[in-house]
């Protein structure tokens, strides 16, 4: 019995999918990285820029505790020691705009955060 | 002893990842995943096609039910297939849901120390739990190697985080590729038996994957990574046109991660991992038990030295006809 | 005193004493082998070995510490292992892919009965994969033992020897293997490499020698076997008042019939042997016995692929010259293996025969319709189905029966509903053995592919554990009192593990149950059954 094709037919098929991303890159491009639209006449966020990319999730989890379970209003920034109204809204979305900043890393990176099942958008239409 | 050698092999691998990363970032980060996928990809096809070289002479089929003969006999089409259909079938089952291994039991000392048998069901978990999280977890990773990313990658993810438990979203495959390797790894130590067969070719691609679960679910849930960085990494590699100036802005954690994903590509072909290849070849399970009804071919068949029938007659002829017995030479 | 090929020399309480979780405190690798007598085979005579023209045919013994190999011995065993990953995906599929998960480990009679860890099928086949992983992988040759890997050395032949000769190729680790490694493939490779070293066991090899020859395993030359025939057929005009005068030889005749030759010689397999003759006589079949193809076992299967094929030509050879129709085969285990997995690759295509059709009821045996060859259930299930032979099953009410199946049908091939169906319309009292130790799960005899004799006795008796086991738990359940097998080497060797593990159960060939429950046409008051024993009640 040859079986050979059979065989080849399979790595192939495997091949193919394990180096999906590489022919679907061929195809479609890398993609571009997200630029993000930081808000105008700022210099700092609520914490350094490096913490904020990393962390800025757990943060808002934090304020959402403190906020909804502690009733504590407001925060102060390890880093610089300014002071800060918890609200998702009222704070980080007086600078950033949602469309042109959040969505932008999150599309990209696909994450679905469930903020906004919840909040809306205060510049959004 | 071999443990331990594992162990500290896989803690070597990821410390290199983890401290060297920072003096060569495009090393680490480019030229060994460029090396390892490629070793990866040429091991796998060299090793399959190896086995596919060998031919195989008889049809070996391990029967695990009734065959096929008459109508009105019951039969197990899947456990003892009569086509290519019923072949195909047990093949999809031996391979998606691990079949054999869900026969599995125990076999106990009963009364008198006589063995009885009991169903065993916690290999077939621990497999299962870890191969199919594994296979979750790196469609998950689909996310970070393509933009936009496919929508079936985004359906998988929320499927995984269905319960939205934690920030970032806690995915149960998370939870399931370490348990699953955990288990396997206790079952490997604690198991008298298992762990007298055990030999490092166990133990180390084990800790290897334990080691990238590990710092994965460190990466996702403890310590995070620049997730934007990181994909802007992967989707140059894949598009062959690598961001040497990202690389600065990844943490070493990531690197230590990955390094341990490229010693797994370059360790697969040339270990046991291929079974995930060879158990498409096997001989027992992937032919039908019809050589019966179909004669199959062995492309090596030779003549052998064979004892006639006349030399039978030369030597027993005599005595044959003695007795009444009807010869071919009278 | 008894002495150790002999079952009374042990004690049940002693070889029941297996603790699972101890295992030796050094490596397998470094556990040397304990050859006590008991646990292994005489080696082949170097006659038998000259007339297969097999290679390095002398004197030796097992217990000498010189086992008179030839001087390149480890070239040729190299060499042979080269050969054989290249003709046999199996073998090399089955040194690469196994990940030692352990699932077959407590699947082996043997395990089960000895508790050596090294009669676990991952580490019998690690016996071997060593060497491999040393000698034809890149890991294996820079790491070393660290890896799995060692040297070939005398002491690991003698290994092999001794654990390749202690597995059954029953095939039962197969069944649970995520991969299907069989063992049994691993274990015919083992003993093919053995055998370039002229390491057989003359349990073995003297059969081979004789099938050569005379035509059976057993040496009974032409005349002599129309004598036991004649024999038997007195014992059937005792027992039935039918008289037979079989046919050899003939030619024109329909149907060539064929089983193991163990069923002309000794008790309880020429009762066996004496049903097939009560049935094709009362049936009136137009076919004939052969006694140059009188045997339908193979122990080239336990010997080389060629030597399987040397000895299973006679049967295709002998139904050509013959110029039958079509083949019928007896109950026999590895017999059927042979022939369903082997012998229309090696020796066919068998073009001068028919498709089989049973001359009785027209049917037409599609699944055989290459080899040309049924068995002997098929063919009376078949029978039965249409109602041709009229039957009295009371006539066994005094049996309990049970069935063992045996391992090559059952995992070789898959003919487990067959002598069921039979079973259940020739006797009314039938109870199935506990359902882990039955169909594809079933349990060797202990004795299998050329281990059932008396000087391996300690082995059988430990490999017999799981079988006798699960029959003492039928008889004391149940009454059973007869376990029906169709195999010839069951017949032989579950006496003594019946004996030995269960007491008061006798061993019994389904077609002498058939035979016994038949109404014949002339018979005469049936009191006496096959064994001319007085049926109770009758």
């Amino acid at each position: 019995m040859n079986d050979k094709w059979k065989i080849i037919l399979g790595l192939v098929v495997f091949l193919a999918a394990v180096t999906f991303p590489v022919w679907r890159g061929a195809i479609a491009g890398a993609g571009e990285p997200p630029e993000l639209q930081l808000p105008e006449g700022k210099t700092k966020c609520i914490e350094s820029k490096e913490f904020m990319i990393d962390n800025h999730m757990n943060m808002l989890d934090e304020w959402r505790n403190m906020l909804v379970r502690e009733d504590i209003h407001e925060y102060t920034s390890k880093e610089y020691g300014d002071t800060y109204e918890i609200s998702l809204n009222k704070t980080c979305l007086n600078c950033h705009k949602k469309t042109e900043f959040c969505d932008k890393c999150h599309a990209y990176a696909d994450v679905e955060p469930y903020c906004w099942d919840c909040h809306y958008d205060p510049k959004g239409d | 002893m071999k443990v331990i050698i594992g162990l500290i092999a896989v803690s070597v691998l990821f410390l290199a990842g983890y401290g060297l990363s920072g003096a060569a970032p495009y090393l680490f980060g480019v030229i060994i995943p460029y090396a390892a996928f490629a070793l990866f990809l040429a091991g796998f096809v060299y090793r399959v096609l190896a086995w596919a070289k060998v031919p195989v002479p008889f049809r070996i089929t391990t029967t695990c039910g009734g065959h096929k003969t008459h109508d009105w006999l019951p039969r197990s089409k899947y456990d003892n297939p009569s086509n290519a259909v019923e072949t195909f079938i047990r093949m999809l089952l031996e391979v998606l849901c691990f079949r054999s291994l869900l026969k599995n039991t125990k076999t106990q000392p009963g009364d008198d120390n006589k063995p009885v048998y009991a169903t065993e069901i916690f290999l077939w978990l621990g497999a299962i739990v870890f191969h199919y999280s594994m296979l979750v977890v790196l469609l998950r990773h689909i996310r970070l190697f393509v933009q936009p990313t496919p929508a079936f990658v985004t359906m998988i993810e929320r499927a995984d985080g269905f319960f939205q438990v934690g920030v970032p979203v806690f995915y149960l495959t998370s939870f399931g590729l370490i348990a699953g390797l955990v288990y396997l790894l206790a079952r490997r130590l604690f198991n008298p038996q298992v762990r007298y067969i055990s030999l490092l070719n166990d133990y180390f691609p084990l800790f290897l994957l334990l080691g990238i679960g590990i710092s994965g679910f460190w990466l996702r849930y403890i310590s995070k990574a620049d997730v934007i960085a990181i994909k802007e990494l992967a989707t140059g590699l894949v598009t062959f046109t690598p961001s040497a100036a990202i690389l600065s802005s990844i943490s070493p954690l990531f690197f230590g991660h990955l390094f341990l994903v490229c010693v797994l590509l370059m360790y697969f072909p040339f270990s046991k991992l291929m079974h995930i290849a060879g158990v498409f070849l096997s001989p027992t399970r992937n032919m039908a038990n019809n050589n019966r009804a179909v004669r199959h071919i062995n492309p090596w068949n030779y003549p052998v030295k064979l004892h006639t029938y006349e030399e039978y007659e030369e030597e027993f002829g005599e005595l044959m006809k003695a007795v009444g017995l009807p010869v071919e030479k009278e | 005193m008894a002495k150790f090929d002999e079952m009374e020399y042990y004690k049940q309480a002693e070889l029941l004493n297996i603790d699972y979780d101890q295992v030796p405190d050094s490596d397998w690798m470094d556990t040397p082998v304990d050859f006590r007598p008991g646990t292994f085979i005489y080696p082949g005579k170097p006659a038998r070995l000259e007339y297969l023209d097999l290679p390095n045919a002398r004197e030796w013994s097992v217990l000498e510490e010189d086992w008179k190999l030839q001087d390149n011995w480890k070239q040729i065993v190299l060499e042979g292992m080269a050969e054989r990953l290249t003709k046999y995906r199996s073998f090399k599929l089955f040194m690469d892919v196994c990940v030692r998960c352990g699932a077959c480990a407590d699947k082996c009679h043997f395990y089960i009965g000895s508790a050596d860890p090294k009669n676990m099928p991952v580490l019998r086949a690690e016996l071997l994969r060593s060497i491999y992983r040393k000698e034809f992988t890149m890991v294996g040759k820079v790491l070393g033992k660290i890896a799995g890997a060692r040297e070939l050395t005398i002491d690991v032949i003698k290994e092999w020897f001794y654990y390749f000769f202690q597995c059954t190729e029953c095939r039962r680790c197969s069944v649970f293997c995520p991969y299907g490694i069989d063992t049994a493939e691993i274990t015919m490779m083992g003993r093919e490499l053995l055998g370039l070293l002229g390491l057989y066991v003359n349990w073995i090899i003297e059969p081979c020698a004789n099938c050569f020859r005379t035509g059976n395993h057993l040496g009974i030359q032409p005349h002599a076997l129309k004598d036991i025939f004649e024999d038997l057929c007195d014992d059937i005009k005792t027992a039935t008042g039918i008289e037979i005068d079989p046919p050899f030889n003939k030619k024109g005749a329909d149907i060539l019939f064929v089983t193991p030759s163990g069923d002309f010689f000794a008790e309880p397999g020429i009762f066996t042997c004496m049903g097939y003759l009560i049935l094709f006589h009362e049936l009136g079949l137009n076919y004939t016995w052969s006694t140059y193809a009188s045997e339908g076992g193979n122990f080239g299967l336990f010997t080389s692929h060629e030597m399987i094929k040397r000895l299973n030509a006679k049967m295709y050879m002998e139904a050509e010259r013959l110029g039958v129709k079509w083949i019928l085969g007896g109950e026999c285990g590895h017999m059927w293996r042979v022939i369903n997995q082997y012998m229309d690759t090696m020796n066919g295509p068998a073009d001068f025969l028919e498709v089989p059709k049973s001359p009785i009821t027209g049917t037409v045996f599609e699944n055989a319709k290459s080899t040309k060859m049924v068995h002997i259930m098929e063919f009376v299930s078949d029978l039965i189905k249409h109602k041709k032979l009229k039957l009295d099953p009371s006539r066994n009410d005094h049996i309990n029966v049970t069935f063992h199946d045996s391992c090559n049908p059952a995992r070789g091939m898959g003919i487990i509903e067959e002598p069921r169906y039979v079973l259940k319309n020739i006797c009314n009292n039938f109870y199935e053995m506990p359902e882990n130790t039955i169909r594809e799960q079933t349990f060797c005899c202990g004795g299998g592919a050329g281990l059932g004799t008396d000087e391996n006795m300690e082995m059988r008796l430990r490999g017999g554990l799981p079988r006798g086991a699960a029959v003492r738990y039928v008889q004391e359940q149940f009454n059973v009192n007869q376990l029906a097998c169709m195999c010839a080497i069951d017949r032989a060797t579950l006496v003594t593990v019946c004996n030995y593990w269960a007491p008061g159960v006798e061993v019994t060939g389904i077609s002498e149950l058939l035979a016994n429950a038949m109404v014949l046409k002339g018979e005469n008051d049936r009191k006496l059954n096959l064994r001319l024993e007085e049926i109770p009640g009758k």
